[in-house]
């Protein structure tokens, strides 16, 4: 039971209860987790509550819902009522939202059952997750690399079978990248797709959240549940949610995938470039109709992409300043103490980095020569997609420029941080979506992505392209050596 | 050039507290970074329009219908401070 | 000393009168608990997003409109940041480059002169919420957080303080006439800050600009003004010069202050709200609401005058508030003739109103009640008088029908011949001594017959058919002619 379809069987026939489910996936956290700290907080009172509201349910002959007693992961960046948010964040220590996220509330209402919080990068800023207050995840395939980040605890816990599926958020390539990094399957949807309102934003015109699980077929599951129009969100796009799991019928014939040329580059390590040219063979010989694209703007995207994004940041992020919420640095005496004592100490470097840098492409005087700037090559980034996609349905390339790197290593150097979401950034920018499938593993034994990216609001097409991938591979059913067991029962409380 | 006066004048408006040990650090990255950045400028954009949002959405606006407010006691709930039924913060001096 | 002539500039925030708030659905309501009216969103907490209000969008472009702006056909929000802990997001939504309006004018008249005042821009805004300061500390109150606002900022066009005033009267009307906004001074729903610099008579290079805070009412930023150029006036004289600074007005000394504190420098780091998308406005939307805009205050006066032969003195008081003007339409409606009506307003009504300190909505005389109270005097069934010592009052204090209260307390004026000519008959026999003083020619003894008559009729006797009937009886029956 590790796929989230297994797990929605195994609740559908009854063999498991929604008590069973959560109490299993408690389970695996207490066992797993202490190698990983993918998990930030659990509160089992409130899951099993939930569980035994849906048990009560379905004994009354009551439709839990679609997706009832499945156990989701959090990324400790979305709100859930009364449960402490801290964005990995010493800052928000002691934040509790008074309200949920309309993903939450949807996720519940389709009835599954958030039981993690799940670490990451603080504030989302990072590719790494070895930027939070709290801990340092590792990486399920090697304890001594990195997850990838931001959404690192998500793609562990998914990854090391703790959960069946987690959200994160992609601002960046923060689903993909550790999706990528640590084997797993992660979709960042088309920007407006699913709502933000309660995703703590880190740059608002690029965040998006979505889905990590083993399969497409599993996001495929998750998406109906989290996309729609929200009137909370007022950059929420108004279009029909498509029925996503008949994308799963359809297979790869007549195809046309793009390659663009500037994604193989110096810096691509061998064993990813060599696991993405033997993919586009594999989708060649199944159907698929593979050309060579250029998207010429893409050296400038990672230039565009930590202007704008830091810019959006240092203003999202002045918010915390001690005093409606969270966190006030003890022994401030002044008003200016309480602003700069606490954020100071309440943000990490990497934070405070990046809200100095936003600072500055947005203080008078720069302005026009960064954020306006970068606004403009941004335009030109989106039509680089845009005309590809006149000729191709979906683009193909590497998630990530290299597998898992190892703990701390570019900590210190943030720009060769930056430069590792080469491929990520431009989907965002560009408000594309995007997916990663695991595609291969290097010598080391750790995990390959392969990013799929399709025109806005053609997830279809993505989910299409994944799953006949994953017909085709099992590359994503591969277990990490940290759960070398299989789990395949559910842990039964007669 | 990005020079230590130029960061601490941009940390002064973020607010946040940069000594001169922090400043050491903070500096060369910040360098590094924006000379990295400036690669933007190989490029004419004289004739291009800036992107501020990739949907193509405008008008989004809601209908002037009250709902219910929060609780005092739920607006508060995460406050460090508080007195009274408000946030409570240092004198501001006028 | 030389003379120096002042060029002032204000800047005008009006809390506009939506059901809800700017950005969020919580009620814009002043005068509630402290943060009770309070959301996710205007508490600035992570992860809300603001959803703008349709009807203050809408409201800005009428004022825009009306404000004689033009009104381009894209715009946007916003954000300027700064840190402030009535400010939850340490940014506020506001707009920059493109404003909802620009170049517009509105009309002022000082002793007599009109003229035309320049509006720079018109642009929406969130409020920030409310510092409360205690002893030793501050408190935050955030209900008035996200309150939807129109900034209005003048051309540097008002040349003194009473224009200044005149400026801010004639706006504050127009937002009245436009039912935006209650322009309630006390409860900040309007509110004022003013920049003044001096330069020589006759010159043209503007001098060094102050900005004048805390200005409570049109007096004082009136007298606050004429402070500041006569501090300015005396240092430019003996050749010190002005400080570009921020200066606090004190009601209480009359006297403008610097604020002291080291002002930090500002970079308020505006660039687009990336929460919220453009806003555009199609020249049909436009032409909609240009039509369909309230007359203007000087346009209903000027029809009083023509419409109804009002005097411009009453058609001006009465226009000085659209509810009294529509309370003045609406009775004229309900029968009153407008003279008569335009005099009852002007006077009893508006002092009584002002006495009792009641708002012209929520008067408890309605219009028609009015109509016919004025009606009853117009066909002599009430006596003037009466009308205004009795009735009126009653029907101010009950809002009971005038009709009733003088059947109740009888006082239907008697004005039945043989009634009266009996009253005269009694009140001559009663006062022979008045008889020999109009054969000596004292005319003026008949008022105590007048008086006579009253008292027996318990005032309800017509008192222009008294004096006609006592000037008749005199002369039919004791031979004396009173002329007049």
């Amino acid at each position: 039971m590790e796929t989230v379809r297994e797990w929605l069987n195994a609740l559908r026939t009854g063999e498991c209860s929604a008590r069973d489910a959560v109490t299993t996936a408690l389970e695996r956290i207490r066992t797993v987790d202490p190698q990983l700290q993918a998990v930030i907080a659990i509160d089992p009172e409130r899951a099993l509550a939930q569980a035994d509201t849906i048990d009560r349910q379905r004994a009354g002959g009551e439709d839990p819902g679609p997706l009832a007693g499945l156990p989701i992961g959090i990324k400790d960046v979305i709100c859930e009522k009364d449960v402490e948010c801290t964005c990995a964040s010493q800052i928000l220590k002691g934040y509790r939202p008074p309200y949920d996220a309309t993903v939450i509330t949807m996720l519940r209402r389709a009835g599954a059952i958030p039981v993690a919080r799940l670490n990451m990068d603080e504030f989302a800023m990072g590719s790494s997750t070895d930027h939070s207050a709290f801990a340092i995840t590792r990486n399920p395939w090697d304890t001594n690399r990195i997850p990838g980040g931001s959404s690192g605890g998500s793609a562990a816990a998914v990854a090391a079978r703790m959960l069946p599926c987690a959200l994160g958020s992609d601002t960046g390539g923060s689903i993909r990248q550790p999706a990528a990094l640590c084997g797993v399957t992660g979709l960042k949807p088309t920007y407006g797709r699913v709502s933000r309102y309660g995703l703590v934003a880190y740059a608002s015109s690029l965040d998006q959240i979505g889905p990590l699980a083993l399969t497409v077929e599993d996001i495929a599951l998750l998406l109906p549940h989290l996309a729609g129009h929200d009137p909370h969100d007022a950059t929420s796009a108004n279009l029909p949610v498509p029925n996503y799991p008949a994308a799963l019928f359809q297979d790869l014939r007549g195809v046309r995938l793009g390659v663009p040329k500037e994604y193989f580059i110096a810096g691509l390590d061998p064993a990813v470039e060599t696991a993405v040219r033997s993919a586009l063979h594999l989708f060649a010989r199944n159907g698929a109709d593979c050309v060579e694209i250029s998207l010429p703007h893409t050296e400038y995207a990672i230039a565009t992409y930590y202007i704008i994004a830091t810019a959006e940041a240092s203003s999202n992020l002045a918010r915390y300043d001690g005093i409606h919420y969270g966190w006030r640095a003890p022994e401030s005496t002044t008003l200016d103490e309480v602003y700069s004592h606490t954020r100071r100490r309440g943000f990490g470097e990497e934070v405070i980095r990046r809200i100095i840098l936003g600072t500055y492409v947005l203080s008078s005087g720069y302005y026009d020569a960064y954020y306006l700037k970068a606004l403009k090559v941004r335009t030109l980034i989106r039509q680089d997609f845009t005309r590809a996609f006149d000729t191709v349905d979906a683009i193909v390339t590497p998630t990530s420029p290299t597998p898992a790197f190892a703990l701390g290593e570019k900590l210190n150097d943030p720009l060769q941080m930056y430069l590792s979401d080469i491929f990520t950034v431009s989907v965002n920018l560009a408000g594309i979506p995007g997916l990663s499938v695991p595609c291969g593993f290097s010598p080391d034994g750790l995990p390959i992505g392969l990013q799929i990216l399709a025109k806005p609001f053609d997830e279809m097409m993505l989910l299409r392209v994944g799953h006949a991938w994953q017909q085709l591979t099992d590359f994503h059913l591969r277990r990490p050596p940290v759960c070398a067991t299989s789990f395949s029962r559910p842990t039964t409380h007669a | 050039m990005i020079t230590p006066e130029t960061v601490a004048y941009l940390a002064r408006l973020a607010r946040i507290e940069l000594n001169e040990t922090d400043l050491a650090r903070f500096v060369p990255p910040l360098q590094e970074i924006l000379a990295y950045v400036a690669k933007l400028n190989e490029l004419d954009t004289s004739q291009v329009e800036p992107t501020a949002h990739v949907l193509p959405l405008t008008n989004v606006s809601r209908s002037d219908d009250p709902l219910p407010s929060l609780s005092n006691a739920a607006a508060l709930q995460s406050a460090p401070c508080t007195d009274e039924g408000c946030f409570l913060v240092p004198p501001v001096i006028e | 000393m030389p003379d120096f002539a002042p060029v002032i500039g204000l800047e005008v925030h009006v809390q506009l009168n939506t059901a809800t708030k700017m950005f969020c659905a919580c009620p814009n309501r002043f005068g509630d608990p402290p943060n009770t009216n309070v959301c996710p969103v205007c508490l600035g907490l992570p992860g809300a997003l603001p959803v703008p209000n349709a009807a203050a969008i809408e409201a800005a472009v009428k004022a825009a409109l009306y404000l004689n702006c033009s009104v381009s056909s894209f715009s946007k929000f916003d954000r300027k940041n700064y840190f402030y802990p009535d400010l939850p997001k340490a940014y506020q939504i506001s707009q920059y480059d493109l404003p909802i309006g620009t170049r517009g004018s509105l009309e002022i008249e000082v002793s007599g002169t009109t003229r035309r005042i320049g509006i720079t821009r018109i642009h929406l805004e969130e409020d920030a919420g409310k510092l409360v300061h205690a002893p030793g500390a501050s408190l935050v109150d955030l209900n008035r957080a996200g309150t939807p606002l129109l900034e209005i900022v003048s051309a540097p066009e008002i040349f003194s303080p009473e224009e200044a005033y005149a400026y801010l009267s004639s706006l504050r009307l127009l937002m009245l006439y436009l039912g935006i906004s209650n322009c309630n001074m006390e409860e900040g729903s309007l509110r004022c800050d003013a920049n003044i610099s001096l330069r020589p008579a006759g010159s043209s290079t503007l001098g060094t600009k102050v900005e004048i805070k805390n200005l409570n009412s049109f007096k004082g930023v009136q007298k606050a003004l004429a402070f500041e150029i006569k501090r300015q006036s005396s240092l430019l004289a003996t050749g010190t010069p002005i400080v570009q600074e921020t200066r606090l007005y004190d009601a209480a000394t009359d006297k403008t202050l610097s604020m002291r504190s080291k002002e930090e420098a500002h970079d308020y780091r505006y660039f687009p709200d990336p929460d919220l998308v453009p806003m555009t406005f199609s020249p049909e939307y436009l032409a909609r609401l240009r039509d369909n805009l309230p007359e203007t205050p000087q346009h209903r006066a000027q029809r009083f005058v023509s419409a109804f032969g009002l005097s411009q003195y009453d058609a001006t008081v009465l226009t000085s508030d659209p509810a009294l003007a529509s309370y003045f339409e609406d009775t004229i409606a309900a029968g009153a003739s407008p003279k008569l009506a335009a005099n009852w307003i002007a006077n009893n009504l508006l002092s009584a109103l002002h006495q009792t300190s009641t708002s012209i909505g929520a008067c408890k005389i309605r219009p028609p009640q009015l109509a016919a109270l004025i009606n009853l005097v117009e066909t002599g069934t009430l006596s003037s008088t009466s009308a205004k010592t009795v009735v009126f009052p009653a029907v101010f204090e009950k809002g009971i029908d005038p009709n009733a209260v003088v059947a109740e307390m009888g006082l239907a004026q008697v004005s039945d011949t043989t009634q009266i000519d009996q009253w005269v008959v009694d009140a001559i026999r009663a006062n022979p001594d008045v008889l020999d003083s109009l054969r000596k020619g004292k005319v003026k003894a008949v008022a105590k017959l007048v008086g006579s008559v009253m008292q027996m009729s318990r005032g309800k006797a017509n008192a222009a058919l008294v004096s006609q009937r006592i000037a008749a009886i005199l002369k039919d029956m004791h031979g004396i002619e009173i002329s007049g």
